[in-house]
């Protein structure tokens, strides 16, 4: 194990293995989703030994069902953090820095979750690393997708590394790789899906536009359910900036919802008048997967949360923990029926052949449902052990506020304070408050 | 650079006693032909309408880039369903069953009158612009550069079923011994390859519905029966535009163009 140096610990804010067993609770929990991560995982190689073809529940007509939907989840939550953490660590918006740390961790820990769900997905793994370098194909959107994202997590890795060395300068430098790496690889992702020509449901712009726009929604709801979540496991994470940061990503997280309603709400109008899309739009609209489109997708991926946050009004700490809650499983749905839908529809249904005459049917295997809750236990787990052993991503006192100006108590900004002036001078100066005479 | 204006709104007006009623009547027909107003544009346009009335594009049924351009023509009314191309597809390409390479659909149409069923076997399309290669992250399905047959490389598959989802034909399927994606090749490596003329399928066929061969050689059957005007002559589900190289046409027992069998040796 690398010995980390006394003075190294300290400015990376890493608290020793011995953080671990500060609280039993949290303790039991990072052991209890361990075990549970360890469990899908052992189900998954079960699978592999045996044959993925007997064990899970994807077929010829349907190659791919729930593993690719949560892999897309994971990696999209990851794309999420990583630009809605950018506005500010990035691209310099003030308000959105006290964030960055959390979301850049968490960032890494979907990713590599996500990769291990689609490790049990694809039948030779091995020969993947192999041949995606000796016998790349350029024309792939896969091939693109999986190189961008190995890009896009070594620039991450990179950019986590120097957040934590306090160099903002370089941290700066490898996230904006990262942002170009990440959009590049989940614009490629939807273009997986948008550019099979063969399959009129997900063909066309509208699936890498929707991928990268429902990312940053996902980012927004994953920032402040785990920083709920870490508030309530350690209230003091929460200043004044803090609050800040996370009324400034719930205000962000609100309007990126509406948007995202805008897209559904056209997707299933454009559907219904094409014949082509039909069938599929209304399988979900009232057909067999209406439970998980009308209950999952839009009650508690879109309405709900919507209504919540915009009540929470970015400080209610309860009520946008349960809104974002509500956000995570229901966008889980959200990319469990985007890929089921472009497949549900037999490519030979307009044949008109008794095979084909109606929709397929797809239901996730054991095998299938355990490598998904491993791979969602395994970034849990990341979290709870992010949150102990590196001192729940707190930045240091001195690379909040610089040298010379202090964290307002009344709007939670950072304040210069001018030459000889007080706290309470310069408070009154930047509020414009007048002197009482 | 500097441009020499002309001063349009300033020039003498020429008037139109120096165009003949000749010209005149010539440029109108030429606007005329151009947007196919003769005929309600469906023939005379210059804008072309083979694509409505053939599969395919002119530009695909005149120019075959591969030599020999494999290709078949399935006649779909002769179809008996005696699943004999299955089975010998199955025994010569060690096809498992739970996959197939080959199969074929039963399509009823109650209300019609005199017979009420027909079948459409589907296979690979081997399609000239094919999504699957397109898709393929590590090259491991390609289009063959000299036949144009639609072929795996096993060793390279690294099983993402990316190609499965891509194909419009539903021609793949995971075949585990191989431990690749498995699909229709024309039979190249159990029987082309080795001097053979057919396909197991074709071969086998007793009602002449699979009609296997050459398309790009003129004295082949298969050009013969795609090259003509009398019976029509479409792919399946042209719109994804992946230009396949399997050809549906109707035929009867009656028919000129049924030919009760491919002879085995042409």
């Amino acid at each position: 194990m690398v010995k980390i140096q006394k003075e190294t610990a300290e400015r990376w804010g890493y608290s020793g293995i011995g953080a671990l067993f500060s609280s039993k609770p949290h303790l039991f929990l990072m052991l209890l989703f361990g075990a549970v991560a360890a469990w899908g995982y052992a189900v998954g190689i079960d699978g592999f030994f045996k044959g993925y073809h007997h064990v899970y529940g994807v077929t010829r007509q349907i190659p791919w069902g729930l593993l690719i939907s949560a892999y897309i989840f994971c990696v999209v939550t990851s794309t999420g953090l990583c630009l809605v953490s950018s506005i500010g660590h990035v691209f310099g918006y003030e308000p959105y820095m006290p964030i960055a740390k959390r979301a850049v961790f968490l960032s890494i820990t979907f990713m590599l979750a996500g990769f291990t769900i689609i490790f049990f997905d694809i039948e030779n793994p091995f020969r993947m690393a192999v041949y995606n370098v000796i016998s790349p194909n350029f024309t792939s959107n896969m091939w693109w997708m999986g190189t961008l994202y190995g890009l896009y997590l070594l620039s991450l890795g990179i950019e986590y590394f120097f957040l934590l060395d306090q160099n903002h300068s370089m941290s700066r430098f490898a996230g904006i790789l990262g942002v170009i790496f990440g959009v590049a690889a989940h614009s490629n992702l939807g273009a997986v899906f948008g550019m099979l020509h063969g399959r009129e449901f997900w063909y066309g712009p509208y699936m890498p536009i929707y991928f990268i726009v429902s990312a940053m929604m996902s980012g927004g709801a994953a920032i402040i359910f785990f920083t709920c979540l870490a508030w309530k496991m350690n209230r003091e994470i929460l200043d004044h900036r803090m609050e800040r940061a996370v009324k400034a990503v719930c205000q962000l997280t609100t309007m990126l919802i509406a948007v995202i309603m805008f897209f559904t709400i056209w997707k299933i109008i454009s559907g219904i008048v094409a014949p082509e899309k039909y069938l599929a739009i209304m399988a979900f609209v009232t057909g067999p997967h209406a439970l998980t489109f009308w209950l999952f997708e839009v009650a508690m991926g879109m309405v709900i949360p919507f209504f919540l946050l915009l009540r929470s009004k970015g400080t209610n700490y309860g009520l946008m923990f349960s809104a974002t809650a509500m956000m995570l499983v229901g966008i889980f749905f959200m990319r469990y029926n985007l890929v089921l839908a472009g497949q549900l529809v037999p490519v030979f249904h307009g044949l008109g052949v008794e095979e084909y005459s109606g929709l397929l049917p797809y239901f996730p295997s054991y095998h299938e449902i355990a490598v998904a809750i491993a791979g969602l236990s395994l970034a849990i787990t990341g979290f709870l052990f992010g949150e102990k052993i590196l001192n729940a991503h707190q930045f240091q006192k001195h690379e909040i506020v610089p040298a010379g100006a202090f964290i307002c108590p009344g709007c939670g900004g950072i304040h210069y304070k001018k030459e000889g002036e007080t706290h309470e001078e310069a408070l009154q100066r930047h509020h414009r408050i007048r002197k009482a005479k | 650079m500097k441009l020499n204006k002309i001063d349009l709104d300033n020039l003498p007006n020429e008037g139109l006693d120096s165009v003949t009623e000749i010209e005149r009547r010539s440029f109108l027909k030429v606007g005329l032909a151009i947007s196919g107003v003769f005929a309600g544009g469906k023939i005379l346009s210059v804008v072309s309408k083979v694509n409505e009335v053939y599969a395919s594009s002119s530009e695909f049924t005149e120019k075959y880039p591969y030599s020999p351009h494999y290709s078949m023509v399935v006649r779909q009314g002769l179809c008996i369903d005696c699943e004999l191309c299955i089975k010998a597809c199955k025994e010569t390409n060690e096809v498992p069953d739970y996959g197939y390479r080959t199969r074929i659909l039963t399509k009823t149409v109650s209300d019609a009158i005199g017979r009420k069923q027909e079948f459409i076997p589907t296979l690979c399309n081997h399609c000239n612009e094919p999504p699957c290669c397109r898709a393929c992250p590590t090259k491991a399905t390609y289009k063959d550069p000299n036949n144009g047959i639609v072929m795996m490389e096993s060793s390279k598959c690294i099983g993402c079923k990316m190609c499965v989802l891509a194909c419009p034909y539903e021609a793949r399927y995971f075949n585990a011994k191989r431990r690749a994606i498995d699909k229709c090749n024309f039979c190249w490596d159990t029987r082309l390859e080795k001097g053979e003329k057919l396909t197991a399928c074709s071969n086998v066929c007793p009602s002449g519905a699979r009609i296997f061969g050459d398309i790009s050689d003129p004295e082949n059957v298969v050009y013969k029966m795609v090259h003509q005007i009398e019976k029509q002559v479409w792919v399946l589900r042209p719109e994804s535009g992946s230009k396949p190289n399997v050809f549906y046409m109707k035929a009867t027992r009656s028919s000129p163009w049924d030919l009760r069998r491919q002879a085995d040796a042409r």
